[in-house]
């Protein structure tokens, strides 16, 4: 079942009561965003939960279990917890930067979501810029981990907060390198022609050899050091620096960090199953399943890397992205410039 | 850097209470960006006064507050402190109990190198291997709990042999932990000995040359990743290590990597030794009678045994009037190599120094007592 009908419909409902347009369209606007939160929270939710489940696995162990069928409440409990908890600011804080911090965590990461494809017909706005769009508002993310860094006026926030913002900038390079390979053989920065434009299974861009599977990996290798997760998960770097940028933060601002830390984790995953996996395309089930399968699955991979590998050091964290991943990612781009304009490889 | 920018070194104290340091040990760190400069380790935060307080106890009651001194390897500390008082009053040790003492402790030892694992894992960033070595662990634990009733601290190898024999399914199940305990070895050495994560992060990372290490008196595994093969098992044989056919896995570099890779070949040499000695090991008494408040002669002796972290000594004197000794001296690795860590872990990383302390494997209450 498509749910772009049912928007549809909705949308023509709400056309039918004769309202004027500007009140149409802000009630519209009002009514996609709070289904984007809805939809985001439940996704975080949920992987707060599986990333339990998953390392509890990994590691031969249950897991929740207790509460609900495998422990499905469990994440619900900890927000029930989280919310009751003081909310404690420092006092020696630079409380509007410390306040503020969370809250811009948590818009950047759910502003993402504006242009992004959920499935067929399935888009808040399909803006020309799409792509642009999505990698400038994650990188918001840093702001906020600088602000939580320096707010909290701790050496150890501090350093967390300075390795954090060092890391994304050396790693975003790479990455958006990774996604102009696509970009350019798409024609198009909107997400919706990207996808559109993998419409056979031998068209995802991740099957296009030789580029393809280079830009893919060069992908997934930044998105893990952009949301901060092992072997890149230094700003957390709990031997090192206690716990990184939040050790300061608890209660529901805590929370907000951590609800911004996971809806990173699936955007990166639906950038990636966006550009290289085909986005919603896929035979027999809906558009919005396919979506959601190919992103979890991303989600997984990404979980499977932090339960398995150790951390990286600091300047080799640097070193591997500026001396390694980025000459390989121009490389890379070269070659599927080559690609585009040969008729050869033009499918 | 940049020309007329003021940069200074400042101060960081990492611990006592903080996630890599064993225990409670605090090093006051000068650091100048994330450049170790200087590192001071202080001591002193886990101190029991052990050795004051068995000069108050009498030769039996000591063994239980022993077992402090290193909790890791209870066992190997029993075994230092009764074969001391045994070379003391020349008390001999039945057959079967020097081999149920060999045992003990070398599972004992994969054991403590089992934690070592694990934290060494944790503190490099790589939480499951810790949980893997814990899994492994827990069935030594469970095989001390049916023979002794104890987890931890085990009050089990008395002065003259053991407090009692093993129960019948001792020695089926200690079989088959042997029989996987290799194969869990081969998973630790698939998930990371050739990771370039693991690699990068340990190689080349605090390298201790085979001159500092013997000039700063280390010992044990970390001795011998080095490049000096000196185990006391082999060349200053106590109990009976004679009989047993076991090799001394030795490092070039003297770097983590070659510490981690030395205690991986120890633990699989440990079960080797564990094997033999449960194949021949005799049926028969399991312990010489020896008075309660027995009064060894006037004396002094010293002990040693290759302990999981290095040389374990223990140095008692005795009045030769006196159920209790007169003075108690405890030799434990971990100090030695806790002193050695200001000397290679200066102008390495911060992180390298988490590395390192991890694999030098320091314990605290063995440095502080």
């Amino acid at each position: 079942m498509e749910l772009a009908g049912v928007f549809k419909y909705l949308y023509e409902l709400l056309v039918s009561t004769g309202l004027p347009q500007v009140w149409i369209d802000l009630i519209s606007l009002v009514a996609a965003a709070f289904v984007v939160f809805g939809f985001l929270a439940v996704v975080a939710l949920f992987l707060v939960w599986w990333e339990r489940k998953v390392s509890a696995h990994i590691q031969q162990r249950f897991g929740p279990m207790r509460t609900g069928w495998h422990g499905w409440l469990q994440t619900i409990a900890d927000m029930v917890k989280l919310l009751q908890k003081e909310d404690i600011t420092p006092a020696t804080a630079d409380r509007p930067v410390f306040f503020w911090a969370p809250v811009i965590a948590l818009t950047a990461a759910f502003a993402a979501y504006v242009v992004m494809p959920f499935g067929k017909g399935l888009i808040v706005s399909d803006l020309n810029i799409g792509i642009l769009f999505m990698v400038a508002i994650t990188t918001f993310t840093i702001i906020s981990l600088l602000m939580a860094g320096w707010g909290s006026n701790n050496k150890y926030s501090l350093l967390g907060g300075m390795r954090s913002a060092a890391q994304v900038v050396s790693y975003e390079v790479p990455m958006v390198v990774s996604i102009l390979a696509v970009v350019l053989f798409a024609g198009s920065m909107s997400m919706v022609d990207i996808v559109e434009s993998q419409a056979k299974i031998y068209q995802w861009y991740i099957f296009r050899l030789p580029f393809g599977p280079i830009a893919f990996i060069i992908y997934i290798i930044s998105g893990t050091a952009e949301t901060n997760r092992t072997p890149f998960d230094l700003p957390e770097a709990e031997q090192e620096l206690v716990a990184g940028f939040n050790v300061e933060y608890s209660g529901m601002k805590f929370a907000m960090f951590f609800f911004a830390e996971f809806i990173n984790l699936f955007t990166i995953s639906a950038i990636g199953a966006t550009l290289f996996l085909g986005g919603w395309q896929g035979p027999f089930l809906p558009s919005w399943v396919w979506f959601m399968g190919k992103s979890l699955f991303l989600v997984f991979v990404l979980m499977w890397f932090r339960w398995t590998y150790p951390r990286l050091r600091v300047d080799q964290l640097m070193e591997f992205s500026w001396k390694f991943l980025l000459p390989v990612s121009f490389a890379n781009l070269i070659v599927a410039g080559f690609m585009k304009y040969s008729e050869y490889f033009n499918w | 850097m940049t020309q007329g920018l003021r940069t200074e070194e400042f101060l960081v104290n990492m611990g006592p209470h903080h996630p890599s340091t064993h225990g409670v040990c605090r090093f006051l760190l000068t650091m100048d960006g994330e450049v170790v400069v200087k590192a001071v380790p202080y001591i002193g935060y886990l101190h029991r006064a052990i050795e004051k307080i068995c000069e108050n106890r009498t030769y039996a009651q000591c063994i239980p507050i022993i077992d402090r001194f290193e909790y890791c390897t209870s066992m190997s500390c029993e075994l230092a402190f009764c074969l001391a008082t045994e070379k003391l009053a020349g008390i001999k040790v039945p057959e079967r109990a020097e081999y149920l003492r060999i045992i003990m402790v070398e599972l004992n030892r994969i054991a403590s190198h089992l934690i070592w694992f694990g934290t060494t894992s944790l503190d490099l960033g790589a939480i499951t291997p810790f949980l893997y070595g814990f899994r492994e662990r827990e069935d030594i634990l469970d095989l001390y709990e049916m023979t002794c009733g104890q987890r931890l601290t085990y009050n089990y190898i008395r002065v003259g042999g053991v407090s009692r024999d093993i129960p019948s399914d001792f020695i089926p199940k200690t079989k088959a932990f042997l029989e996987k305990f290799p194969e869990k070895v081969e998973d630790y050495v698939r998930l990371l000995n050739e990771n370039p994560i693991w690699m990068v992060r340990n190689q080349k990372v605090g390298v201790m040359s085979a001159e500092l290490a013997l000039s700063y008196g280390v010992s044990g595994p970390a001795l011998r990743a080095s490049g000096v093969k000196f185990d006391i098992r082999r060349d200053d044989p106590y109990s009976i290590y004679d009989r047993f056919d076991f090799e001394i896995p030795t490092g070039t570099n003297g770097d983590c990597y070659d510490r981690y890779l030395v205690r991986l070949e120890e633990m699989r040499q440990s079960a080797k030794i564990v094997k033999q000695a449960i194949e021949q090991m005799p049926e028969g008494e399991i312990k010489t009678k020896v008075p309660t408040n027995f009064k060894p002669p006037k004396g002094e002796v010293y002990s040693r045994i290759e302990n999981s972290r290095g040389e374990m000594g223990v140095y008692i004197q005795s009045a030769g009037d006196s159920k209790k000794p007169l003075r108690l001296k405890l030799r434990g690795g971990s100090f030695n190599q806790l002193q050695v860590m200001p000397e290679i872990v200066k102008g390495g990383k911060i992180a390298d120094l988490v590395a390192v302390m991890a694999s030098m494997d320091i314990i605290m209450p063995e440095v502080d007592r």
